[in-house]
């Protein structure tokens, strides 16, 4: 047991003098993730805020005789642009296509002949399906050309004496059940992947200097042959990955706790929900991964040759874990008992359902907790195993 | 004492030690020469018992090194190739490190790291951190952290490679001072001259099995040559005197 705080001791103070470790440590995690998260968040509100609001100018081909669609379309913010070389269809759909225009509308030379005799009168958006700004700003034009539409159908029924409900057999009204807080936590469920990213980016370097990088400057064999096993070795220098990847998890949470309150969640109809109590909560529930982590890249770290072979595979263990909650947030699962078999994933679903504010089943937290720590030990007996092999010495 | 007796040990299908035996006796510094390739560091290795061997056995104060390895630690010093030193920490950090891993007292621990600071001549450097030594710096802090439990046996690899001339001076004078203690120590290198000036008892090893045995006096005797260097070669090419 001395020997083990003993290694751990030095461990520590070792990669604490190590500038790369210290800068995955604390700038990835506590500083990176949250700035991330600024950026991330203010792009989603400007887009948001933008479409819904923006004064559209759009070039509207044939605009001159409809005089009274224009004055409709610029009391909702959409103006006609005009552009000399957009003239027809064909002009249009080039413009378009170029990215001159992120849309167009074409009016046809018969509009207001198909309207004062009331033929069907025809109006083209030309937009592009790739481009997702072209298509929501076609999508706004084509509602207000649609309300407008059933606005003059409305008149023409009255002016005949029918009441214009008639063409109205059914109304659908959309009811919106997400809390604010609810649908904040897409943007949370990216939180949690930055957590988990923050937690193994904190001890990546660790868990690469006590395996490969301690074989390659030569140091691995002489401390193999002093009177402590193997066994302590490694476990000492676990715990040093395993409280390095604490610190970084701590000072990310505390990042995060000071910039979340501070952003305009509100504008995209969030409350933040998170609180230090949330803090401290993720904090809790990631521990025992944080242990499994350590376990499962040092493990990788002792099968490789040299420094940057480890790098180079530690690099790619990042992203497993982040696949569960990818996954989890794409399909959008809901937490089940099963699902908290699955480390990550369980961490992930554990935390946004604490920040939806619904209640956490006691059990679901105990299952996570025990998984997680039921894989750390396993693993920690294949990597001892492991690292008791001659073949360590490379 | 270290018995070393029919070693055998291979590595897929490289033979590294085939059937090696030899004696190390306390207070005499003995000398395993050998070409690149011998089987020197792999028996070393073994002795150090960072390795098991195949086939044989290897005894340091009558413990065999593979039943109870941890036994044989607490008797061991060791200077392996290359000092591998943790650079981030400073000269005393790293000679505390292994004092502790040792399990010394850490009142014990203070005076003799001093002592050691002192005899090897460390006081410029004892609180540098380890990343800008030299070469002979960087030995002298290592040879020290082998030193930092007193031990018995001292085992050293190729402990002169890398050094100038001054340097490996001094390393010799340490080493026939720990001799003069009644540590029994046992050195590796390719270079027969190295050994000369320092063996009392000299092992050539090639293709890992003895060629030759004996103090450097027995040797040029028997094998008629006065140039050390030249038994050197009459023994690894297996000439018979």
């Amino acid at each position: 047991m001395n020997a083990i705080i003993v290694v751990c001791r030095k461990e520590i103070t070792d990669n604490f003098r190590d500038r790369r470790t210290m800068l995955s440590t604390l700038a990835f995690g506590p500083l990176f993730a949250p700035l991330m998260f600024i950026v991330m968040i203010q792009v989603m509100v400007n887009q948001t805020v933008s479409s819904a609001e923006e004064r559209l100018s759009v070039p509207i081909v044939g605009i001159e005789a409809a005089e009274n669609l224009e004055a409709f379309l610029a009391a909702r913010r959409i103006d006609a642009h005009l552009d000399h070389e957009v003239t027809d269809l064909d002009s249009a759909a080039t413009a378009v296509a170029s990215g001159k225009h992120s849309y167009a509308v074409i009016i046809e030379d018969s509009f207001a002949d198909d309207l004062d005799s009331d033929r069907p009168a025809r109006i083209t958006i030309v937009f592009d399906r790739s481009d997702t700004r072209s298509t929501d700003r076609a999508q706004r034009v084509q509602s207000v050309l649609t309300t407008y539409s059933e606005q003059i159908g409305g008149l023409r029924l009255l002016a005949r004496g029918v009441s214009p409900i008639v063409m109205r057999p059914i109304i659908v009204d959309g009811y919106d059940v997400s809390t604010p807080t609810g649908r904040s936590a897409l943007v949370l469920g990216i939180l949690t992947y930055f957590l988990l990213f923050a937690v193994l980016m904190g001890g990546m370097y660790l868990a690469i200097d006590t395996t490969a990088g301690e074989r390659e400057r030569n140091s691995l064999e002489p401390l193999l042959t002093t009177p402590v096993s193997r066994t302590s070795l490694l476990l000492g220098k676990v715990s040093a990955t395993v409280i390095f990847m604490l610190v970084s998890l701590m000072l990310t949470l505390i990042g995060f706790s000071l910039v979340l309150p501070n952003l305009p969640l509100d504008e995209l109809g969030m409350s933040s929900g998170f609180t230090s109590v949330t803090a401290i909560y993720a904090f809790c529930l990631l521990a025992p991964f944080a242990l499994l982590g350590a376990f499962l890249m040092t493990l990788v770290a002792s099968f490789t040759k040299s420094y940057k072979e480890a790098q180079t595979w530690l690099g790619l263990l990042l992203i497993v874990p982040t696949l569960p909650v990818a996954l989890a947030t794409m399909l959008d699962v809901e937490p089940t008992q099963t699902l908290m078999w699955v480390p990550s994933m369980s961490q992930h679903l554990l935390i946004i359902t604490f920040v939806k504010q619904n209640s956490i089943e006691p059990l679901m937290l105990a299952q996570s907790v025990i998984s997680t720590l039921l894989y750390a030990t396993l693993l920690s007996f294949v990597t001892i195993k492991f690292y008791k092999r001659e073949a360590l010495l490379g | 004492m270290i018995e070393v007796t029919a070693l055998g040990k291979h590595f897929g299908k490289v033979r590294a030690l085939d059937g090696l035996s030899f004696e190390a006796a306390p207070g005499r510094i003995t000398g395993l020469v050998g070409p690149n390739g011998a089987g020197k560091s792999t028996c070393l290795r073994i002795l150090s018992t960072v390795m098991n061997a195949d086939s044989g056995r290897a005894t340091i104060n009558g413990i065999d090194t593979s039943a109870d390895p941890l036994a044989v630690r607490r008797l061991l010093g060791v200077l392996p190739h290359g000092a591998g030193l943790y650079l981030q920490l400073t000269a005393i950090e790293n000679i505390r490190y292994y004092g502790e891993l040792h399990g010394v007292a850490s009142g014990l621990l203070d005076t003799t790291i001093k002592e050691l600071v002192e005899r090897l001549d460390l006081g410029k450097i004892a609180d540098r951190r380890a990343k800008g030594f030299s070469q002979g710096e960087r030995t002298k802090v290592a040879l020290a952290r082998a030193l930092v439990n007193k031990p018995d046996y001292l085992l050293l690899d190729e402990p002169t490679s890398g050094l100038d001339v001054m340097a490996t001076r001094d390393l010799r004078q340490w080493l026939t001072e720990l001799k003069r203690q009644g540590c029994c120590i046992l050195l590796s290198s390719h270079v027969m001259q190295e050994i000369a000036a320092l063996a009392d008892e000299i092992v050539i090893v090639a293709h890992g099995r003895l060629a030759a045995h004996g103090t450097p006096a027995e040797l040029t005797l028997q094998y008629s040559q006065n140039d050390l260097e030249q038994v050197f070669v009459d023994a690894v090419s297996g000439t018979v005197p």
